[in-house]
């Protein structure tokens, strides 16, 4: 056994890499304060092999992207649990990169000639935040959707090229089957990559750097008995590895991340809502109207990672200890202060808004509607063939056409098959006549309107076209 | 820089090689069950599926006198999808009078065989070969009879597993 590790070695190097890379000097000792870095690495890590089988059954197209991803929560063995580990994976990406960048700043360890560690930090930053973006758009359900078409339309607000910006992310004016390609793409493939090239830039620069150590050290020369990054630091950065895994692992198992309706961009009533990471940026750009948008979505984010980003060019002192920082742990706090405030006051609005409310109530209703279904296979295109033999008559393809105009697919789905919304209306035929349907068309009852049905007025033509059409669904 | 090269001992330092490796193991372990749960799906569960078709109330043939002919639809589950498509079956009674479900699928070489009425016979139009009302092989080519499929009946309504059989062959070879 030595004597195959020995020959590998020789072969390899791989004994002197492992030690340099475990001999790492730490001055000042291990503390707690440092495992954050590896545990982004751990989790990044878990993101990837949950991605990668995600694949497995994953497409992505308008047409498919939704029944996939239902097809892996509700059929597939261990589907939910490992989707939902990445779900949770995501968020807790963006938590523990806030706290790798929070206790880099308040430990002033961006000093002492680490400007490029602390650009590729902030581009890694803004990269999490760009595959949390793209990866929540793939399920394609009605809260990934309407969320998505909020934010790309965000882009649109900039000045100039907004409008085209907007077009090249979505692939098109609306958002499509090529938005969805566009998102694949760069989720699993652009950002990736770039994410694996500058972690590795990212790690070869703080070794060259080094550990800047306590806060009372000169970053750029910290002198204290230093102490081997193995074991001590080894084991305090796994248990905070094995502490994410575990605690990720029990909420994937415990509380498993729900899929909502296949997205209807024609439900007009939708309340879209980002996921909690971006509730900031939605509540902050609520405040942005007309000519003074260009200040609130292009000027002051801008200048805000600018600050961010040149913060070591700024701040030159040697200085690092946080009480003697007020302005830098000022702006801290006020940013931190902003964030969190923002977002709070975005649930806030949303749970004293009635209307909101209670359309967000009814939006997690039906999601949760949805979940309780079992999975339905989606019908293959092949198949329509078969199917629009029963759309032959000239009467009742029409009705198709204003029964989609209408869209009442939107709530009794398509072909009438119901939704969380609103009920089936195959086989309605049984229970009404063509003359009680019409009139309830024009006349819909109390309960019918509380449930959220319209009225609807088509002429008569079309209500004999819809109503032939409705007849024979079956 | 002063670096301290004061290992600890080295029994400690293997001691806590190998806990680490447990460790790591431990967890790498756990979560590649998931894993492989996930990628083995179609070895534990089945993920195409042929579901049965409907043929009707089974009262609607009661009086059966003679073969009627039935379009069924046909669900082929693949995964994530479903192709629906239609299939002719004629619905008839064998020698002992039970219910029988017959492709309409020539043995021979996969015409549609059209129940003849006057003659009280099925007749295949391309190659002549005469089946009885049963099904069974009167004369032509045809090496076997016309194809029962499996039928089942639940809260009264008669269901088929519709399937294609190898041509030119004596016995009755599902294709799979």
């Amino acid at each position: 056994m030595s004597g195959l590790r020995a020959w590998v070695n020789r072969r390899t190097g791989l004994d002197d890499l492992l030690r340099s890379a475990l001999d790492e000097p730490i001055p000042g000792g291990a503390r707690f304060a440092y495992v954050f870095g590896s545990g982004l690495l751990f989790i990044f890590l878990s993101q990837i092999i949950t991605g990668v089988a995600l694949a497995l059954y994953y497409v992505p197209s308008a047409e498919n992207a939704h029944t996939t991803v239902a097809y892996i929560t509700k059929a597939v063995t261990a589907g939910s649990f490992l989707r939902s580990l990445h779900s949770y994976g995501a968020s807790a990406m963006v938590v523990v990169v806030l706290l790798h960048l929070s206790q880099t700043y308040i430990w002033g360890a961006y000093k002492g000639r680490r400007e490029l560690l602390w650009i590729s930090g902030c581009v890694l930053f803004g990269l999490v935040l760009g595959m949390a973006f793209t990866g929540y758009l793939l399920p394609w359900d009605q809260k990934a959707y309407f969320a998505t078409a909020v934010g790309t339309s965000a882009i649109s607000e900039i000045p100039w090229i907004g409008a085209s910006l907007t077009r090249f992310v979505r692939g098109g004016t609306a958002m499509g089957t090529l938005t969805i390609s566009r998102f694949f793409v760069a989720h699993v493939f652009l950002i990736p990559a770039v994410i694996f090239a500058l972690v590795a830039a990212h790690v070869l620069l703080f070794r060259k750097a080094g550990a800047a150590g306590p806060v009372s050290l000169d970053a750029g020369d910290p002198k204290q008995k230093t102490e081997l990054f193995y074991p001590r630091q080894v084991l305090m950065d796994l248990s905070l590895t094995a502490l994410l895994l575990i605690g990720l692992g029990a909420l994937a198992l415990l509380v498993p991340v729900s899929l909502g309706p296949a997205a209807d961009p024609a439900n007009a009533q939708y309340v879209p809502r980002p996921d909690w990471y971006y509730l900031p940026i939605f509540e902050w750009l609520k405040y942005w109207h007309g000519a003074a948008s260009v200040i609130g979505v292009l000027i002051i984010p801008m200048a805000l990672v600018i600050a961010i980003m040149a913060l070591p060019f700024m701040d030159r002192r040697i200085e690092r200890r946080p009480w003697k920082r007020p302005v830098a742990m000022g702006a801290y706090v006020f940013v931190i202060v902003m964030i969190v405030g923002l977002g709070l006051r975005s649930k806030y609005a949303d749970e004293h808004d009635p209307g909101v409310a209670s359309q967000l109530a009814k939006q997690d209703a039906a999601e949760k509607g949805y979940m309780r279904e079992p999975f339905e296979p989606a019908l293959s295109s092949s198949s329509l063939a078969a199917v629009n033999v029963a759309l032959a008559d000239p009467l009742v393809a029409k009705g198709e056409k204003v029964f989609r105009a209408h869209s009442c697919n939107a709530c009794h789905g398509e072909g009438g098959v119901g939704t969380a919304a609103a009920p089936a209306l195959i086989g309605i035929s049984a229970t009404f006549t063509p003359d009680q349907l019409a009139a309830l068309f024009a006349h819909p009852t109390a309960k019918m309107i509380a449930g959220g049905m319209p009225r609807v007025d088509p002429s008569l033509d079309d209500s004999k076209a819809m109503i032939a059409y409705i007849e024979g669904l079956k | 820089m002063s670096e301290s090269r004061a290992d600890p001992p080295h029994n400690r330092r293997s001691f806590l090689a190998a806990l680490l490796a447990l460790g790591s193991l431990c967890i790498g372990g756990l979560l590649s069950v998931p894993l492989i749960r996930f990628a083995l799906f179609p070895l534990l569960r089945p993920t195409t599926e042929l579901k049965p078709s409907s043929v009707g109330p089974l009262g609607a043939f009661a009086s059966l006198t003679e073969p009627v002919l039935r379009t069924i639809q046909i669900e082929q589950v693949d995964g994530w999808r479903k192709v629906v498509s239609e299939q002719d079956v004629y619905v008839t009674k064998d020698s002992r009078g039970a219910l029988l479900v017959l492709s309409s699928i020539c043995p021979h070489l996969g015409c549609i065989v059209p129940w003849v009425g006057d003659k009280r016979q099925f007749v295949c139009p391309c190659h002549v070969s005469v089946f009885a009302a049963d099904g069974r092989a009167i004369s032509g080519p045809s090496l076997r009879g016309m194809d029962s499929l499996d039928t089942t009946v639940r809260d009264g309504e008669l269901l088929v597993r519709f399937q294609y059989f190898r041509q030119l062959v004596a016995r009755k070879e599902p294709m799979t």
